[in-house]
């Protein structure tokens, strides 16, 4: 149970396990890809996205559309788990809590990167924006992983309780929110060309952010689990 | 247990000797503020009730920390207490920061970065409720509950801080002024003194209720207990 | 013998709900135990604290000379579940789920031993494909190979038969008794005590959250099983109504 070696091989193990089956049904995915770009359609009527509006809303409208699409790949990945009892598969098997914890927090965070490597693409092409500059990228994947690092832990609540189906936004939003605001004017910033000077702040709150609740969840996944 | 604690009727007394004093303390002794007038006074319990808001979820996001450490039940109806008072003071502190702002900043609300976080705590811990509503297993309730006080307790300073990165106008009246917040004052010596007197009757108050809620906790789980007992 | 399992004293609380009181309970290696009980008597309870999945209010749990819940890795290594849900993962094939607990437990030679198990259960032909395209008796049956992978040396199966049909319930049986029994210590628990007669070689009854009596199979008087049950449920009845009269 302890060790490096057995930790990174149940690591590896839960992330090959959740890569494959999505490989397999691609369900979870093109749920969060239609979602996601359903919710840029509705955003280009409701907000009118032309072009001289668009550089400011670009970095919101963006990071709406990933923690929605997010949030739903969220709770699908922990309702797998639950409905077959596979949950009690895992807590069953003798490895450490956290290298599950872990190995699910990963395969979360490669769903919504790889939403956003499809919506990135789309969006430039429909808005005509150039969305592929290194520090928004970057941005990106300090943000995702601070919202699935939480994400994921509070998915794993969700679950078990009897409101599961609409319990997670609520949960994640609240504490989500530092993450969001720090994302949404990173990439604001980066795309308006903003000196890196301004942008440096919110990328070290995204770090912070990312570094205490990855921190904390790993800490405290073992109570959410355990009975 | 069932018969009430003689301090904490001593508490209940002081609680309500000392409120009453703050409140003269507040109307006749503190001078009338120069710029503000009257409104100004809602000073004095709008930040003696944010500070018992902060309080109460920094005892709950401590007794949550206690509670997985230590599995006792005793912890958790502490933190649901804190958590239940914290609520009912930010929203205090909401409401009495809007009838200040009203004159003062000339809108009821503005997406200042205390005003919103102080929302956003708000959310943060009904959200806390929603969830330990939604699960029947004590225990269960109380492990996740702890888990979330204290997730949510961490994000409250990092909401705050990344509002901040915004400008604010938001008046910083103890600690470092700064100049472009509007309806901020200097503190004479007596409102300071009637400032501090609210501060400790409003912790006084906190730790009475604080008792209070966590014996109702206690006694409806005795009461819980021994219904079952009548239908075993 | 020794005994593999071995419980006392052992209380569940769910909040002020006692779910077990005062359970004693012992297992010599290699015994087949089929705990049987009414519905809410705590038989999932019990499993799942033996299992490690639930933590013991108080009194001592061990298992495989492995107490619990402070050893639970070193029990979980020597463990094998089968409940009523299948544990299996619809969107991998057989073979994938296999391989995937096999790294979870970090079993030695694992594709030769994937191969074996899936020969053992009857399932080498279909093991390519998608357990969402399993009937539930063939998940079941995987649900066994996914137990014994490990070659674990207690096997604890929750409610196994339920949601089976006649024939999935027969072939399931055939797969128990031929694969996973054989040299292993296994506590089921069931509500079909007719199943149960078959397979095990002991019966404890489980009711008001504590063992109400036990039976060796040769030790079954004539009216079998069902009557040794039923009568085992009354006494506990009528003991706990004595006990209330005396505490009024």
């Amino acid at each position: 149970m302890n060790g490096f070696a057995p930790f990174m091989r149940a690591l590896s193990a839960v992330v090959w396990k959740d890569l494959r089956a999505e490989w397999r049904s691609r369900e979870l995915l093109s749920a969060m890809l239609v979602f996601a770009l359903l919710v840029i359609l509705i955003f280009n009527f409701a907000l009118e996205l032309e072009s001289s509006v668009r550089a400011n809303v670009t970095a919101g409208v963006l990071w709406v559309t990933f923690t929605f699409a997010g949030q739903l790949g969220l709770n699908r990945s922990m309702a797998v788990e639950k409905d077959r009892g596979c949950l009690d598969g895992l807590l069953l098997a003798p490895v450490d809590r956290a290298a599950i914890y872990l190995g699910k927090t990963l395969a979360n965070w490669v769903f919504m990167l790889l939403v956003a490597v499809i919506v990135l693409p789309i969006y430039s092409v429909l808005y005509n924006t150039n969305l592929f500059i290194p520090g928004l990228l970057l941005t990106i994947l300090l943000g995702s992983e601070g919202y699935v690092a939480v994400g994921t832990l509070l998915s794993s609540m969700a679950v078990q309780a009897r409101t599961r189906d609409i319990l997670l936004p609520i949960l994640l939003f609240p504490v989500a929110i530092p993450v969001v605001i720090a994302a949404v004017k990173a990439t604001g910033g980066y795309l308006q060309g903003l000196d890196i000077t301004e942008i440096l702040p919110w990328l070290n709150l995204l770090i912070t952010y990312d570094v205490v609740f990855t921190a904390v969840a790993f800490m405290v996944f073992d109570s959410v689990v355990e009975e | 247990m069932n018969a009430k604690p003689k301090l904490l009727t001593v508490m209940d007394v002081i609680a309500g000797v000392m409120f009453v004093t703050a409140v003269a303390l507040v109307f006749f002794y503190a001078p009338l503020e120069r710029v503000m007038g009257l409104v100004q006074k809602v000073f004095y319990f709008h930040v003696a009730s944010a500070w018992i808001g902060m309080l109460a979820f920094a005892v709950a996001a401590f007794y949550g920390v206690l509670y997985l450490v230590k599995k006792d039940a005793r912890y958790d109806r502490v933190e649901l207490a804190a958590v239940e008072i914290g609520i009912v003071f930010a929203f205090i502190t909401i409401v009495t920061g809007s009838i200040w702002a009203r004159p003062i900043w000339n809108a009821w609300w503005t997406w200042d970065p205390r005003l919103t976080t102080a929302t956003v705590m708000e959310l943060v811990y009904f959200a806390y409720l929603m969830l330990r509503s939604g699960i029947e297993e004590p225990e269960r309730r109380a492990r996740f509950g702890a888990v979330y006080a204290i997730i949510g307790f961490l994000s409250v300073p990092l909401t705050f801080f990344s509002i901040r990165l915004f400008r604010t106008i938001h008046p910083v009246v103890i600690g470092s002024n700064d100049p472009g917040a509007e309806g901020a004052f200097d503190m004479t010596p007596k409102m300071t003194q009637t400032f501090m007197f609210s501060l400790l009757t409003f912790t006084v108050g906190f730790v009475t209720l604080l008792w209070h809620r966590v014996r109702l906790g206690a006694l409806s789980d005795k009461v819980e207990q021994l219904k079952l007992k009548l239908q075993s | 013998m020794t005994a593999i399992i071995e419980v006392s004293r052992l209380v569940k609380r769910f909040g002020p709900k006692v779910v077990l009181r005062q359970l004693d309970f012992r297992v010599e290696t290699g015994e087949f135990v089929a705990l049987l009980g009414p519905n809410g008597a705590g038989k999932t309870t019990f499993l799942r604290i033996l299992s490690s999945l639930s933590r013991p209010t108080l009194g001592s749990v061990s298992v495989a000379g492995y107490s619990l819940p402070h050893q639970a890795a070193s029990v979980r290594r020597r463990l094998g579940v089968v409940s009523h849900l299948p544990l299996l993962y619809g969107d991998l094939s057989a073979e994938e789920n296999l391989l995937f607990y096999g790294r979870m437990y970090a079993v030695d030679k694992l594709s030769g031993r994937m191969d074996e198990v899936l020969e053992q259960v009857g399932l080498t032909n279909r093991r390519r494909d998608l357990v969402r395209t399993f009937s539930r008796g063939m998940q079941q049956r995987l649900a066994i190979g996914r137990a014994i992978l490990h070659d674990p040396e207690v096997l604890l199966l929750d409610e196994p038969h339920t949601g089976l049909d006649q024939d999935a319930c027969d072939m399931l049986d055939a797969a128990l008794r031929q694969v996973a029994v054989r040299g292993r210590t296994v506590v089921m628990t069931s509500h079909d005590l007719s199943r149960a007669e078959d397979l095990a070689s002991r019966f404890d009854v489980l009711a008001r959250g504590t063992i109400q009596g036990s039976v060796q199979r040769q030790d079954i008087a004539r009216d079998g099983l069902l009557g040794y049950y039923r009568k085992t449920l009354e006494l506990a009845q009528n003991n706990a109504k004595n006990h209330k009269a005396e505490a009024a």
